[in-house]
């Protein structure tokens, strides 16, 4: 015989090989034996966890609870209170500040937390080498700006010094009223230098991994899990409630639902990550919470671009879109529409209104810039990323504009980072656009369409507008600090229209109150992880909320 | 010999696929350091380009990428500022590697008896039936099988977890959403392999020799109807063990799958150039196992 | 004998391989007529065909009077009924945009099938005369060309995608807004797809045809081609293609649902063609985010997936029909 029997056997042989590999592979996996206190999905995989380099919201979460700063956020409405700094002094211009560390305040791995450890860390962001996208939340602090400019090399000459071991002495440019607040930012907070001069790069893998905050990292397996144990050097310990906290990364929506859904996780705490299509549903559950928050929804139009330089046309797509719709149709998470940049709740700040929705008014205009009924109106594209709800308004735009002025606009979607490419090149006619605040002042709204600003990107240059802002920013008091910030976006949003804000973001979260306390909603969407306690019974839903904030208030 | 050839063959390939690898993903616009918040001095950015080479030239970039591979390294990533890509194949390839398999082991499983039992019953009822369902499992894609086999027996029935990764029972789910295609292509090879040996003459002279239909079916017919399933393997085994996106993002795995896409659309270079070098590896000594497996199998066939 | 073979019949005078009074073809045309899922598949793509190529006709014309109302609907019409449940309005609902979802589904299923149609015909012509020429000429040309496949084989599909998208697309969409007219800008997208999808599909056709061509280069009647004095290229056309021609047909039928899929993976990914045109691919990476616990939009997963699988069904039995048929292996 031709054919040996010895194939098929081997071919069994093989089969069964594969079979125990498999086996013990699987059995391999099992890796948590214990599900943590608490679970939360938290967005996409954190990019980084160095809190100098993050941008990404989700990135700061976290590192955030690994590394605390000279101030912390208060779980119920963000404002800084007291962290590493148990006090500070402001002098009378308010440019400069003196905050006074904890004598208590120690790594996790017991060594003290001085005032050199900020002096280092605030110039490590500061230096180009770093590569800290978020440098600008220094650039407040003296000498700073010029430092990551590469205008001088000597960090000496930036305003930040150790007086002594506890005690940091901060000179600023400008007094800035928002200072405390960018102290609890996590780009401000203190890291191990030794670590970091020793591992470089990967000094997050190092362990132990010495940290400030009040969770330390057990474990960082990307697209898996990061897993947090409470930090019992923590100053605060005694107020940390979750022993263990597991913080998946996601960002399929259904996915987190699906997870929540059935039990595997206790909060989902990020916008993206609840299914549009259920908003209707969900927001009669008292598990989901929405409210407001630091974030615009906007376009950009590209003045570089005929007929982008006519403001009559600016203005005329602007009052022909019914942004009620918008939110009503397609967000659907009970946002306010806008008619203005900088959201409403933010602090010590009112925004002017803007311009409304007025067909008729647009078409007239339109017709002044001399293309009544859409005649002659050059074909022009609408830029945004490949992400469905950017779609659904991009389409629902492209259907007003087309309806009630007679354009045609092009819809075009790019990948993330073409895209960006193509926005800061200012290769587009009319850009998809956002925003989040990175610190609770209008500041961090308006100062990004000053004519230099990197984030700019619509080709507008106004020097009546840049004016407007410095002044506002070097007055210490705070009401002419409005008043002249309110004439700016007067400016940006009613007169010149480079950019046309559509709506507000909302936060949107899932929790159980019932289940989980010291979670609140506030407008950075900030949870400190440290004050979230777990109840194993359910218990009374509104006195117990109203208890804990009390406590926390009285802390 | 042929085979010690092709093994040292194989150096040079893979050295002109990375090669080009690494200068198309260089092609493209954008980079991995446009962001939405630009940085607020221009030398921040040039700091980053400089730190990860990418304002040399091509060929200089290529040659310290070299360095590095010679040693093993495929460098750092430059999404994952913290990991290098190492880092994260070694966490995630044996994730992937356990599903990819086990979806291999269920296609095989559920394509192999529904292809041979649809080759034996030709033009009779299972057979149709068989064929159907077969070309079924090939028409539905995964992102629909998926999101369906989450609400009936991950929720419905709550038999499985709804995603993650941790015990075996998270791997079944996406085992058969993985799977479940490939079985219907495996379905119809075996069906077509097994059709042409039935009518082969050493199959008829077997019958002829009075061996009793089984014997003739599974000693002889089934050795070489399942050739063209193996030469299949090959390329399915280094798809299947380098991971899935649609699979590993529907289920929140943590696998390598959804690397390669996404490093493609966040410029993270140094990743997708070691995933597909990776990629290539598997594929190219896959094929050469799945010739060798064909000269056991097939003793006829020889190669030089 | 209907026309489809008498025109085959043309083509196979060529084929000189006649054992008997029937040529190859014929037998095969024969045979195909004989299998009946085949058959209905045929049917019901045709059926598939006209209503797709026809839809627009009545949709806009005087005779949108004749036809029923919810036939008549536009893809790209946003109403104020977004997720309405099918009704006698919207015979199979709306979507997020209040889109009607049956006027999407012809226009997808009438993008899905030319993407899928243009697409292997891009693989075919790429696949067909690299794989001929590779098998033809031989020697190191073959094997050059053949080493070339076996790189391109190496890298995973998706990057050219990427690349093609990312790179060409901006300059391809001026030029074609520029060089013609602004509507066929928009189509950028579109046939770039085209373009891509087939590019990245020619491999395995390009190893089949080599495969053919090289067993058939040595038979007799080739050879006696050749010594009256034919050319390559003549030898090519009339001896080499047409007996590789019904493999090709196999594969090409094959390769449309492959195609089709692939579309629809990279609509999930954003990708895909561009709104507000849709593809079935497209309209089943919405609706597969319409699965979840709490509430189910079944009408924006279930028919578009159903229209997409019954095509994909259709088309691999018409494929498997015309395999059987010409494959001297599975005769019986």
């Amino acid at each position: 015989m031709i054919f040996s029997r010895n194939a098929l056997w081997s071919s069994r042989r093989a089969f069964r090989f594969c079979l125990i590999l498999l086996v013990s592979l699987a059995a391999g996996c099992t890796r948590y034996a214990r599900r943590a206190d608490l679970v939360i999905v938290n967005g996409p995989e954190p990019e980084s966890l160095d809190p100098a380099i993050i941008t990404g919201q989700a990135d700061g979460r976290i590192a955030l609870t690994l590394f605390e700063g000279l101030t912390r956020y208060n779980p119920t409405d963000a404002t800084p209170l007291p962290g590493l700094a148990e006090r500070w002094d402001i002098s009378p211009d308010g440019r400069t500040y003196t905050f006074y560390i904890r004598t208590k305040a120690v790594w996790s791995t017991g060594e003290p937390i001085t005032a050199h450890d900020f002096v280092y860390s605030w110039r490590r962001v500061l230096d180009p080498l770093t590569g800290a996208d978020y440098a600008g939340q220094l650039y407040y602090v003296k000498g700073a700006e010029d430092y990551n400019t590469g205008k001088h090399k000597d960090p000496g000459q930036i305003g930040v010094s150790a007086v002594n071991d506890k005690t940091l002495r901060v000179e600023l440019v400008d007094p800035t009223p928002f200072f405390l607040d960018l102290c609890a930012f996590q780009t401000l907070a203190p890291v191990p230098r030794n670590v970091i001069e020793k591992h470089g790069d990967r000094w997050l893998m190092a362990k132990p991994l010495p940290v400030t905050g009040a969770y330390t990292l057990v474990s960082w397996r990307i697209n898996d899990r990061v897993r947090l144990q409470k930090n019992p050097l923590y100053w605060d310990a005694a107020n940390t409630h979750c022993e263990v906290v597991d913080l998946i990364p996601c960002t399929v929506a259904t996915t987190a639902l699906n997870l929540y859904e059935t039990g595997q996780a206790d909060i989902v705490w990020d916008k993206e990550l609840v299914p549009v299509e259920l908003l209707d549903k969900l927001q009669k559950r008292p598990d989901f919470h929405t409210y407001n928050y630091l974030g615009s929804y906007f376009y950009r139009y590209n003045l570089n671009r005929k007929p982008f330089d006519d403001v009559r046309v600016r203005k005329a797509m602007a009052l022909a879109v019914d942004k009620k719709r918008l939110v009503e149709k397609i967000t659907r998470a009970g946002e306010q529409v806008a008619s203005h940049l900088v959201p409403p709740g933010v602090a010590n700040y009112k925004s002017p209104e803007g311009l409304g929705y007025d067909p008729d008014l647009a078409r007239k205009l339109l017709k002044e810039a001399g293309y009544e009924g859409g005649k002659g109106f050059p074909r022009v594209d609408y830029m945004f990323n490949s992400v469905k709800t950017h779609e659904k308004i991009a389409v629902e735009l492209q259907e007003m504009w087309a309806r009630e002025l007679g354009i045609q606009i092009e819809l075009r979607n790019l990948e993330w980072k073409v895209f960006l490419q193509a926005q800061s090149r200012l290769e587009f006619g009319l850009s998809r656009s956002s925003w989040i605040g990175d610190y609770n002042d209008p500041n961090t709204f308006l100062d990004m369409f000053m004519s230099n600003n990197g984030n700019n990107r619509t080709g507008w240059k106004n020097q009546r507008y840049d004016e407007l802002i410095r002044q506002a920013n070097s007055k210490f008091d705070p009401n002419e600090r409005e008043k002249t910030l309110q004439k700016a976006e007067i400016l940006l949003v009613r007169e010149e229209v480079p950019i046309v804000p559509l709506f507000f973001y909302v936060g949107q979260e899932l929790y159980d109150t019932a289940r989980f306390s010291g979670i609140y909603p506030n407008i950075r969407a900030e949870h400190p992880i440290r004050t979230i306690r777990v109840h194993k019974q359910p218990l009374e839903q509104t006195s117990l909320t109203g208890k804990l904030a009390a406590n926390d208030h009285a802390r | 010999m042929y085979f010690l050839r092709r093994l040292l063959f194989l150096v040079p390939l893979a050295l002109i696929i990375s090669f080009l690898a690494f200068a198309f993903v260089r092609l493209m616009p954008g980079g991995p350091f446009d962001r939405e918040r630009a940085a607020p001095s221009p030398e921040v950015r040039k700091a980053m380009e400089a730190k990860y080479l990418l304002d040399k030239p091509l060929l200089v970039q290529y040659w310290h990428y070299l360095e590095g591979l010679l040693k093993g390294d495929l460098g750092p990533s430059m999404k994952y500022r913290n990991h290098t890509v190492n880092d994260i194949v070694l966490q995630g390839l044996p994730i992937s590697l356990t599903l990819g398999l086990s979806a291999f082991l269920f296609a095989l499983g559920v394509g192999i008896p529904l292809g041979f039992f649809t080759a034996v019953y030709k033009g009779r009822w299972p057979d149709y039936t068989g064929s159907f369902v077969a070309l079924l499992f090939f028409c539905v894609p995964a992102l629909v099988i998926g999101p369906v086999l989450i609400m009936f027996f991950a929720i419905k029935l709550g038999w499985f977890p709804v995603a993650l990764w941790g015990s075996p029972l998270h791997v079944i789910l996406p085992t058969v959403t993985l799977g479940i295609y490939f079985s219907g292509r495996i379905a119809r090879l075996m069906r077509e392999g097994m059709m042409t040996t039935l009518n082969a003459e050493f199959v008829t002279t077997a019958r002829a020799k009075g061996l009793n239909e089984t014997a003739v079916l599974l000693k002889h017919a089934f050795r070489l109807g399942v050739l063209p399933v193996v030469s299949y393997s090959g390329p399915l085994l280094a798809d299947l063990l380098t991971g899935s996106f649609v699979v590993e993002s529907i289920f929140q795995i943590p696998g390598i799958g959804v690397f390669l896409v996404n490093s493609l659309f966040s410029r993270d270079h140094t990743m997708t150039v070691g995933l597909v070098l990776l990629y290539a590896v598997l594929l190219l000594v896959l094929n050469l196992i799945v010739d060798l497996v064909y000269t056991i199998i097939d003793p006829r066939i020889r190669y030089e | 004998m209907s026309d489809a073979a008498v025109s085959v019949n043309a083509l196979s005078l060529a084929a000189a391989d006649t054992r008997e009074h029937l040529s190859p073809n014929q037998q095969a045309w024969r045979g195909f007529r004989r299998n009946r899922p085949a058959i209905v598949s045929s049917a019901l793509l045709g059926v598939l065909v006209l209503l797709v190529v026809l839809w627009p006709l009545w949709r806009t014309s005087t005779l949108s009077d004749l036809v029923p109302r919810a036939l008549t609907f536009s893809p790209t019409e946003l109403t104020d009924e977004p997720f309405s449940a099918p009704n006698p309005t919207h015979w199979l609902g709306t979507d997020a945009n209040g889109r009607d979802i049956l006027s999407r589904m012809f226009y997808g299923a009438r993008i899905s099938l030319v993407v899928g149609l243009v697409g292997a015909g891009v693989s075919l012509v790429i696949g067909v005369l690299w794989g001929a020429v590779a098998g033809y000429v031989g020697g190191r040309v073959d094997n050059v060309m053949m080493r070339i496949v076996d790189i391109l084989y190496c890298l995973p599909s998706i990057i050219f995608v990427v690349l093609l998208m990312a790179l060409v697309e901006n300059q391809f969409r001026a030029w074609l807004s520029g060089t013609f007219s602004p509507q066929l800008g928009g189509l950028a997208r579109m046939l770039l797809l085209f373009i891509g999808l087939g590019a990245v599909s020619w491999l395995t056709m390009a190893r089949i045809v080599r495969g053919q061509v090289l067993s058939l280069r040595t038979r007799q009647f080739v050879h006696a081609s050749r010594s009256l004095g034919a050319g390559t290229a003549r030898i090519l056309r009339r001896h080499i293609l047409p007996n590789v021609y019904g493999i090709i047909i196999v594969y090409v039928t094959l390769t449309i649902p492959s195609i089709i899929l692939y579309e629809s993976f990279l609509s999930f990914l954003g990708l895909g063609i561009r709104p507000p045109q849709a593809s079935l691919g497209w309209l089943i990476s919405e609706g597969a985010l319409q699965i979840n616990p709490i509430r189910i939009y079944w009408w924006m997963i279930l028919y578009p997936a159903g229209l997409l699988g019954l095509t994909l069904l259709a088309l691999n039995f018409v494929g498997d029909g015309l395999r059987d048929a010409w494959d001297p292996r599975t005769k019986e």
